[in-house]
């Protein structure tokens, strides 16, 4: 070896590797106290900080949703409930391939070929594990139909949940409402932490304005989850304190509605178009509440499919729509009781006084004629006969002695123009014109000026003047009462369905009218009146009475047909027709009924509506209600 | 060697049989008991890990029984056989790690696997022990401390399959690799003004070597600077992981009875985050207790490798006691929230097969290593 070459010195290699080893088993110890002190810190010194994040980590609270409350019809017949039905329940993490099963879900008709994308979003929307439901209620076929198939759905059953049931179907659709899933604008009028876990809420009718009662209080439960969300059971140290709080269930309903009474309304009316409101004069209860046509709130329930939807919009009959509370009609001769009766208060008529109808009424100083509506002439009439025969030109004449000012002034206490205040919403006020009213609606100026010719037509319910079906009962049962008003009201009390306990709830008087018994007496002498002898319904609803009716019969003129293009001829004609108007209340001395009746293209109010509401009062009087 | 043969007591006369029986064996018996320990605990801990799964305590056994047999095999080798061995072994893992980087399997994403049909071999995880193999057969019949010129062959030993590995990409296990080697260098008795010297290259180097990592890499490094900054992703595995541990208090919540490993809240439970179970479910005296195994265990490795007299033998041994180490602190480290999450398993105790044969291989080489040396003094 050339010796400008290091040697390899063993001994001393030896010595530099011992050297080397001591440096790095100090080095070790070093990090290994490094890493204990880490340790120290996390485990002794911050160790409940670190507790409480775990903690934090595992428990999840899981809303446990109230039962809903019944509705019940005043003899306790329960009018919607809840009860268990099968739906079909899809596990999204579960299904080998989401878009071929809905596929193949729908060949075999239990979700409609349409629902299918909103399905997917609404399975997508959810958490992989949770168990959406994809169809509500099946029937009996649709199990069976599932069953026989199941072997191709993994990850897809049949669940039992609870669900909201209207035993009637479409029997007073429009008074209760329905349920339907929980909307964007449902969100912003509820509380949303107080409806975590609920997944419908009332729309329209009792099911929507009492749904703070219906609803109850969600209660609580904490459970342990893993990363995932998942809820596990687990025994022994895992398991903390868990807290549950019950639900308080929500308040059953006490409806005034007397379902059987609404069985005849609804049956009477049948196919045709209309409404019909029974109310009970003493306190304002709503006996029946009828709008025609009417659909089936289960569907909502079930989870209504598209088509099902648009043909419910589409329909030229609209049976979404809630005539009783929202269609506006100008009211026909069933305003005269009022007018008479505001002659009579305002001393513009004298009850004995006659006048001779010769089917013609002239203004002073004017050409036009206002011609009698229907029976050519009636010679001369009194007051109780004008009523009771629906003299137009007696009307014509004491109108325009009253003056616009006056008629408006003392219909609005009938509430007439505004909102009955009846506790289901979606009311419309429907119109009491008055000058100022015309003043305001009009931007012509030389429309904005109140004609006499107008107040002539006021006198008989025609013209600018719109009322509701509602308004019309609600100012049916005044006239009953003797100017006591009281809100009409669907609910009369709220039932505890653990305790039993029922709170009445005290019916609400309104603003009273008032005039004397006599003229009350004559007013409804005249509607007595109507249904015998001459009167214009004593050959229709006043046939056979056992009990005696004050009524008043009206005809309300169309002007035009809404979404006219798209029907033929024929529907057109049909549609033309006069509403038929028939209002009543019995028996006449001590009023245990007001009904008021709307038949669409009904023609005269004494055949179409007047046969409907005497069924009613039959119904309801007959068998003792309200005694 | 005068095994006991003094004290005719019975126990004394058991213990010196086995002695005779695991030195015939060329095992050492005090690390054979060191790492059984550490094993039987990782396995009752495996238990609780994998969510009281028993087929994955019957695998993690099974790994371990083939991880012994590897290293019962190993340790017959022997040393001068293994020396002369090396740079064919050498030679052959950097091929293979070039192959896997052209056509590897991808597996996880990244390329690591050679698919042999039956088993998936790891050439990355097989350098781990061929480098600072061929460090030391480099550096064995250089005289020491290393010249200048030896130092930077050394110093290509170690890169070139560190950067292959690197390129996977797997910065984890390139850097074990770089450090396997690294050690063999410092124990050879590199000087301190070099090592400082070479400490400041590898500062600027890393500067420079930053831009060549990859994005999740990169993530890694600034999201163990500030976890918070990213809680729902990669900086959830070191809060839940810290939550664990510092739930756990002095005694742990008892076995099983973790929510965060058990509830799943704890990601990589049963594989890298084993450390975070034990700390959470016995406490820090649990954890105490398995610093001191493999404290014992690295005691224990080093003490061999100084009674070895040869310079390949001591280099090699000493860098496998030492790497041993390494790998209990990077894991350990990375899950108590000292260190970035680089993914290296707790030895031992970490679901996982490649590695453990790896480990045992090692302490396979150290017992050969320790175990023949009176040959080669004779």
């Amino acid at each position: 070896m050339p010796a400008n070459v290091r040697i390899k010195d063993h001994w001393k290699e030896q010595r530099l590797f011992e050297r080397r080893a001591m440096a790095a088993g100090a080095i070790i110890g070093v990090l290994a106290l490094v890493l204990f002190a880490r340790l120290v810190t996390l485990q002794v010194v911050r160790h409940e900080y670190y507790t409480d994040l775990s903690q934090g980590n595992r428990v999840r609270i899981e809303p446990l949703p109230a039962p809903r409350g019944l509705i019940l019809d005043r003899n306790g017949t329960v009018l919607a409930e809840n009860r268990p039905a099968y739906q079909l329940e899809l596990v999204r993490e579960e299904v080998p391939d989401l878009d071929a099963t809905l596929r193949r879900l729908s060949e075999i008709g239990l979700i409609a070929a349409d629902d299918i994308d909103d399905t997917r979003k609404l399975v997508r929307s959810h958490r992989s594990f949770d168990s959406v439901p994809i169809r509500l209620r099946l029937d009996d076929e649709q199990i069976a139909t599932f069953a026989v198939h199941r072997f191709e759905f993994q990850g897809v059953d049949i669940r039992t949940r609870l669900a909201r049931s209207y035993p009637y179907g479409e029997l007073a659709v429009h008074a209760l409402g329905y349920v339907g899933a929980i909307s964007e604008q449902d969100l912003g009028r509820i509380d949303r932490a107080a409806y975590s876990g609920t997944t419908l809420i009332g729309k329209l009718g009792a099911e929507s304005a009492y749904e703070s009662e219906l609803h109850g209080q969600n209660g609580s439960r904490e459970i342990l989850v893993n990363a995932q969300g998942r809820s596990v059971q687990r025994q022994g140290a895992l398991v903390p304190n868990l807290i549950t709080v019950q639900p308080v269930a929500g308040k059953d309903l006490v409806l005034a509605m007397d379902i059987e009474v609404q069985r005849v309304a609804e049956a009477e009316l049948g196919a045709r178009r209309g409404a019909v409101i029974a109310i009970d004069p003493a306190n304002g209860d709503v006996i029946a509440l009828v709008s025609r046509p009417g659909y089936d709130p289960n569907a909502f329930g079930r989870g209504i499919s598209r088509v099902e939807y648009q043909a419910l919009l589409d329909d030229i009959d609209r049976p979404l729509f809630n005539r009783a509370l929202r269609g506006t009609y100008p009211s026909g001769s069933t305003i005269k009781p009022a007018i008479a009766l505001a002659g009579l208060v305002h001393g513009e008529v004298i009850p004995t006084e006659t006048r001779f109808c010769n089917g013609v009424f002239r203004l002073p100083g004017s050409s036009r004629m206002f011609r009698e509506g229907r029976s050519g002439r009636h010679g001369a009439v009194a007051l109780v006969d004008s009523i009771a025969r629906s003299c137009d030109v007696y009307f014509y004449d004491l109108a325009s002695r009253l003056g616009v000012d006056r008629i408006s002034g003392f219909l609005a206490p009938f509430g007439f123009g505004s909102l009955t205040g009846i506790d289901i919403g979606g009311e419309k006020p429907g119109l009491l014109p008055s000058r100022e009213w015309k003043r305001k609606a009009f931007s012509d100026p030389a429309d904005q000026v109140w004609f006499p010719g107008e107040t002539v037509n006021f006198g008989i319910g025609q013209g600018y003047f719109l009322v509701t079906p509602l308004q019309l009962a609600h100012y049916t049962s005044i006239l009953a009462n003797h100017g006591t008003s009281y809100k009409p009201r669907l609910v009369t009390a709220l039932r505890d369905p653990v305790s039993g306990a029922v709170r009445q709830l005290a019916p609400q008087k309104v603003a009273a009218i008032s005039a004397t018994p006599e003229q009350w007496d004559i007013v409804t002498q005249g509607m007595i009146g109507a249904m015998r002898g001459r009167g214009t319904a004593a050959a229709t609803a006043g046939r056979n009475m056992t009990y005696t009716i004050a009524g008043k019969t009206g005809t309300a003129q169309v002007f035009s047909v809404g979404q006219t293009e798209k029907y033929d001829e024929k529907t057109v004609a049909e549609r033309l027709r006069d509403h038929s108007w028939f209002i009543a209340f019995a028996p006449a001395e001590a009023p245990r009924i007001a009904v008021a009746v709307l038949v669409e293209n009904g023609g005269f109010g004494s055949t179409g509506a007047a046969p409907i509401a005497r069924k009613v009062m039959d119904a309801w009087l007959l068998k003792g209600g309200g005694a | 060697m005068t095994f006991g043969s003094i004290d005719s007591s019975y126990t004394r006369r058991t213990l010196t049989r086995s002695a005779r029986a695991l030195a015939s064996l060329k095992l050492d018996g005090p690390l054979l008991i060191g790492l059984a320990l550490i094993a039987l605990y990782g396995l009752i801990v495996m238990y609780s890990a994998s969510g009281q799964n028993v087929g994955a305590v019957i695998k993690s056994a099974t790994r371990l029984g083939i991880g012994i047999v590897v290293m019962l095999l190993v340790a017959q080798v022997k040393p001068g056989f293994l020396r002369r061995a090396t740079p064919i072994i050498y030679v052959a893992g950097v091929v293979l790690l070039i192959v896997v980087d052209v056509v590897g399997y991808v597996g996880k994403g990244a390329q690591r696997w050679l698919d042999l049909g039956l088993i998936r071999f790891q050439p990355s995880e097989f350098m781990k022990i061929a480098v600072p193999m061929m460090c030391a057969w480099y550096l064995h019949e250089r005289p020491l401390p290393p010249s200048t010129p030896h130092l930077l062959v050394t110093v290509m030993i170690i890169f070139v399959p560190a950067a292959l590995t690197i390129a996977q990409p797997d910065l984890g296990t390139g850097l074990l690799i770089t450090i396997a080697g690294v050690l063999v260098i410092l124990m050879a008795g590199l000087q301190l003004r070099v090592i400082l010297a070479l400490g400041g290259l590898a500062a600027i180097g890393a500067w420079f070597g930053w831009s060549f990592l990859h994005e999740y890499q990169q993530k890694r490094v600034l999201m163990f600077l500030d976890p918070q900054s990213d809680p729902l992703g990669a900086g959830y595995h070191i809060i839940q992981s810290q939550i664990a541990i510092g739930s756990g208090g002095i005694f742990g919540k008892g076995w099983m009875n973790g929510s965060q490993g058990q509830l799943e809240f704890l990601p990589e439970r049963s594989t890298d985050f084993i450390f975070a179970v034990i700390g959470e479910e016995f406490g820090l005296v649990g954890l105490a207790l398995l610093l001191f195994l493999y404290l014992f265990v690295v005691g224990r490795a080093m003490f061999l490798a100084m009674q070895t007299q040869e310079t390949f033998a001591r280099l090699l041994s000493g860098s496998i006691a030492i790497t041993f180490f390494v790998y209990v602190f990077i894991n350990t480290g990375m899950v108590s929230g000292l260190l970035p999450v680089v993914g290296v398993p707790l030895p031992l105790v970490s679901y996982g097969g490649t590695s453990m044969v790896t480990l045992m291989a090692g302490f396979g080489i150290l017992m050969s290593l320790y175990s023949h040396r009176k040959l080669i003094r004779s």
